[in-house]
This record gives C-alpha cells, structure tokens and sequence, in this order.
C-alpha cells in the first residue's frame, strides 16, 4: 500500500495527460452528458403553470444543473475499459506490475475529471449563480458536500469495478452495466428528483444505494435536508461505500482465481 | 533460478458445435472437454542461461509462461520462480520478472513512450539515480533517442517493440519471460532485437526464457533449447544435438564450373535441389567423408561446403514424428 501511494502522484499525472489526449473523445462525452439539461427542458415547461411538488421553474434549473455537476464530477466508466483489457488480454499486462489494477484504474478515472469539467463546470457554475436564491445557505451543508462527493464517485467506481469485474465470467459485462445505467438513472434521481415519485417508491429508493450516488450531493447543494439528516446521510453513504470496497474486493479476488484457472 | 516440477496445466473447455440449434442446446445443458495445455513437464534453469522454448501453436509455450510470470495457478506441480511461488504475485516477485508478448502492449497508445516510462518508475518504484542510468542504457543500446518523444500510436511496429523491451526492462528484472517478441518484425529488427536480449543477459546475467516462430531467433540465441509439444517436453538440451538427433544427415552444397547431369549427382546422396551448376545434396553422417571426397574427384567443382539442415525442417520433422509416435 505504501508503494501505491507513492505512485500514486505520477498515476494521476500520466492519466491527466492522456486524458488531454483524448480530447476529441471527452469532448462527445461532455456533450452526451446531458440528460440532464433534456430533463430540465420538460420539467421547466411542465412547471410554467405552477410548481410541480416542491419545485418551481427555477427550483428544476437549479435541481438539474446540480445533477450535471455532480454527474461530471463523480461519473465513472472504467466497466468499458475492464471488458476491453480483459478480451484483449491485456488485463495480463496489468497484472504483472506491482500495483493494484483497481487502484491503478482508479488512478486514471479521476485524473480525467478536470478534463472532463474544464468547459462545463465554469458554466454550470455561472449558471447556478443564477438560481442562487435556490440552493441551500448553510455552511455545514456545503462541509459535508465535499466528503460527500467523494462518497458518490467512490460508491460509482467500485459498482463500475464490480461490473468490470464480472466480464472475467461472462464474455462482456457490458448488458449488465446498461441494466444497470437504466435503474440507477432511475433510482439516483438522475432523471427525476426522488421527492417526486410516489410516496412508496420514493421511500424505498431514499434508502436505495442509488441515491447515494447523485440525489445526496444535489440535495445538499439545494439545501434540501437540515444539519442532522444530512450527517446521518453521510454516514450512509460511507457504510455503502465500505459494503461495496468490501464486495470489490471479494468479485476481484475470486475473478482472478477464475482467471488464474482459465486463461484470459 | 526457475524450478518447475511435474507441472500440469488443465483447462475445462466448453465445446459446442455450430449452428442455432447447438447454440439454444447449450444454453441448457454444456458440454465441457478438458484441453491439458501442459502435461507433467520438469525442468530447472539457471541464472543467466538463455533458453528457448520451441513448439508448434498450441503447445503449451504461452500456457508455461503464463504459469511461471503468476498469470495462471498451476492445475498440479511445484513451481519456483526467482525464489518465489509465482502465482502469489508477490510484490518482490514482480519486480524481479517481466514478461513480453509480441502481441500485447502496455506502452499508452496516444502518449509519447517516455511517459509510460515515468509511470513505470513510479509503479515499480525506480529510484531516480538508477532509473536514469538504465534508461541512458537502453536508449543507447535500442538507438531510443528519436522515438522517446513521439506518440506511441505513430511509432512503426518495430520501433514500438524497441520500446516494449526498453519499457519492459526498466526495473532491471533478473528473469525475462519473451514471447514472441520479434513477431512481425523485419529481418534488421529481429537481429536488432536478439543482439539487445543477448547484451542485457550477459550485462546483467539474467536469465532469459524464449519463445519464437523465428528458428532464426532462437538459433542465434539459445544455447539450450527446450521443446514441447501437445504439452509434453520431448526434448530439453543443446540447439545442436537436437539438430543432430533429429535429422542426422548433412547437406552438401556443391557450386560447379559448368552444369551437370542429375544423375552424376544422385551418386553421391539424395538430391535436394539441382539447379544448373548449383545443387544441394543430402548425405547421411557416415556417407559424408566419401560423398565429399567422391565429388572432389569427380565433378567440375567450384566451391563446395557442408551445412546442418535448415532449422525450419529439422522442427517440422521432429513434430510429424512427435506426431506419428
């Protein structure tokens, strides 16, 4: 660990340089990256007539626009390159160096995140600049936004690690990985803020991991839990996040006990 | 230096034949097959040798590399590589081992090679003084200067693999495992490459395992040559007693000053190639000296010499008999 650690700097170096580039790429990724914006389109012409639960207009805008956010800043697609490494073979590769290949992964997905934001995040601000009047004021609340949003990449990464892990059983892992696109963009309240669904569903899906991914951060940019709730939140999130570090590292090692009896 | 004993390496295999119907059959029920990729096989290597590992596709070369670098747990059998279990992947195994394919890469595909180079120094935690005398010495050696600074992706495929070794030994590992490295490549290019593996062996007396299609490869390269074939070791010793073992014979190339019929030359062996003045002649180990003192006397000869078969053939003939036993 104390060796990863230590590579660790350079691992993010070298990821930010190939994420520059692999400029082209990440700017068709910017641009797909906008479902939310649809979804503020629709709901903001569904909300002219009057507020549709607890949100106006601009209460959407600002919803939205924090979802974008938080999606660019925690989102996570490393199931693509697991399931490309492991049918190429060149996961071997990987396993011959002396360092964890989550780790190493891990390093390179978040070593990309400033290249990812670098156009959108200066204009998601400018923009929820413009809603202020809509998101939360207290201090604590943006405290525990940071621990927070570390929490939500942490828990994608390791669902993503998971699934990627996976294409050492089945020849591609990549229909699991849109199955699970499809529910948690359900679930996480990409599309929909979870106080909007019915009262049964929405209390399952609060207490779903899903949420834990995008709804928690973007209810504490808006404000929308008090001091208390929002702490035990956190430390919900961090039990899911401890649960799936846990799960990761049961799949992976079994995965390359497969792989070690196999081939790749 | 690497110890292997009775390994053994068995696959399950699900084998279904073509076809929709097969394909929804196999849904439910699944036949398995067990492909024994590596059957029993013993050897021991010492440090700074240079062996060859020789077989046709499928023998089982990768599936031994895969087990000594720790890719692949061994179905049965004991294995020592460096003084470690490879299959443990220990850290202070890893870094006293590379592996090469001829056919993967782990240099990045749109950075310039330098910058795998950096992040394999972090990884393998190089210490600054010591990685930059390697990499002056692999620069030198691999003639790297021009390429360090261009992408990847834009390097021909010999200068990548240039880079792959350099890349690949930048933690100075005692065991090299090489498959295949010179696939692929021109003829300038292989030598480039044997004469790099030969020098980092004999700078650094490590030990160097090697599988090629190239007879060529192996041949300037090996001392000792292993062979297997269907997962078994049929042969383990030097390159020429193989070569002596398997096909006896010489041939006898005979130049000559003015053409001459076949048949004056069917007196001295079996013909092989007749061409004009030039011919090739196979004679058998005893046949020799008489053949050569037969064609001195009797044919207008130019120039003559004596060669071992091409290696290509002694390997063909050495697997159909593998075969036919």
């Amino acid at each position: 660990m104390r060796h990863a650690l230590k590579a660790f700097p350079q691992l993010l170096r070298t990821g930010f340089a190939e994420a520059v580039a692999y400029r082209a790429e990440f700017l068709i990724w910017m641009f797909s990256t906008n479902m939310p914006l649809v979804m503020l389109a629709l709901w903001a012409a569904v909300a002219r007539s009057g507020p549709v639960g607890s949100y106006t207009q601009k209460g959407f805008a600002a919803y939205y626009l924090a979802a974008l956010l938080v999606r660019l800043l925690t989102g996570s697609w490393v199931v693509w390159e697991m399931t490309m490494e492991i049918r190429q073979g060149t996961l071997a590769l990987r396993l011959l160096r002396p360092i964890h290949p989550l780790l190493a992964y891990s390093a390179e997905n978040l070593a990309a995140v400033p290249m990812r934001g670098i156009v959108a995040i200066p204009l998601i601000v400018i923009f929820l600049w413009n809603v202020r009047d809509q998101l939360g004021g207290d201090p604590i609340l943006w405290t525990i936004l940071a621990p927070a949003l570390l929490g939500s990449w942490l828990l994608t990464f390791l669902v993503m690690s998971i699934i990627g892990t996976l294409g050492l059983w089945f020849e591609s892992a990549s229909s699991l990985f849109e199955a699970w696109l499809g529910i948690s963009a359900i679930l996480s309240g990409y599309l929909i803020p979870l106080d909007l669904f019915p009262a049964a569903v929405r209390e399952v899906a609060l207490v779903l991991p899903f949420r834990f991914l995008l709804s928690f951060p973007v209810e504490l940019v808006l404000g929308r839990v008090d001091r208390w709730h929002a702490l035990a939140l956190l430390v919900a999130q961090w039990g899911y996040v401890a649960a799936a570090l846990l799960a990761t590292r049961l799949v992976w090692r079994s995965g390359l006990r497969r792989y070690a009896a196999y081939g790749g | 230096m690497i110890e292997v004993e009775h390994l053994r390496k068995w696959y399950r295999v699900h084998r279904r034949p073509p076809g929709l119907a097969a394909a929804l059959r196999s849904l439910f029920h699944r036949p398995y097959e067990t492909v024994k990729a590596v059957d029993d096989i013993s050897f021991s290597i010492a440090a700074g040798e240079r062996v060859g590992f020789l077989g046709p596709n499928g023998a089982g070369k990768t599936t031994t590399l895969k087990v000594l670098s720790g890719l692949l747990h061994p179905t049965e059998g004991r294995v020592l590589v460096a003084g470690s279990t490879p299959q443990d992947r220990a850290r202070s195994f890893l870094q006293q081992i590379t592996l090469v394919m001829g056919q993967k890469q782990q240099l990045l595909w749109d950075l310039p090679p330098s910058e795998t180079f950096l992040l394999n120094r972090a990884i393998y935690d190089i210490p600054k003084k010591e990685y930059e005398a390697t990499l002056a010495e692999l620069t030198a050696l691999l003639e790297l200067a021009p390429l360090l600074g261009k992408p990847t992706r834009q390097l021909s495929l010999g200068e990548r693999m240039k880079c792959e070794l350099a890349v690949a030994l930048l933690h100075r590992p005692k065991v090299l495992f090489l498959d295949e490295p010179t696939i692929g490549l021109d003829v300038s290019m292989q030598a480039t490459v044997r004469g790099f593996v030969r020098e980092y062996n004999q700078r650094f007396g490590a030990t160097v395992l090697l599988t090629s299609h190239y007879m060529e490869d192996v041949a300037a390269l090996c001392p000792r040559v292993m062979v297997i074939d269907k997962g078994k070791l049929i042969y383990d010793g030097s390159l020429h007693e193989l070569v002596r073992r398997v096909r006896p014979d010489k041939r006898m190339i005979v130049r000559l000053t003015r053409p001459v019929e076949r048949r004056d030359l069917e007196s001295l062996g079996a013909v092989v190639e007749h061409r004009d003045a030039e011919a090739v002649v196979q004679v058998t180990q005893d046949a020799l000296q008489g053949a050569v003192a037969r064609a001195l006397s009797t044919l207008p000869l130019h120039d003559l010499t004596v060669e071992d078969p091409p290696l290509e053939e002694v390997m063909r003939d050495l697997f159909a008999q593998g075969r036919a036993a």
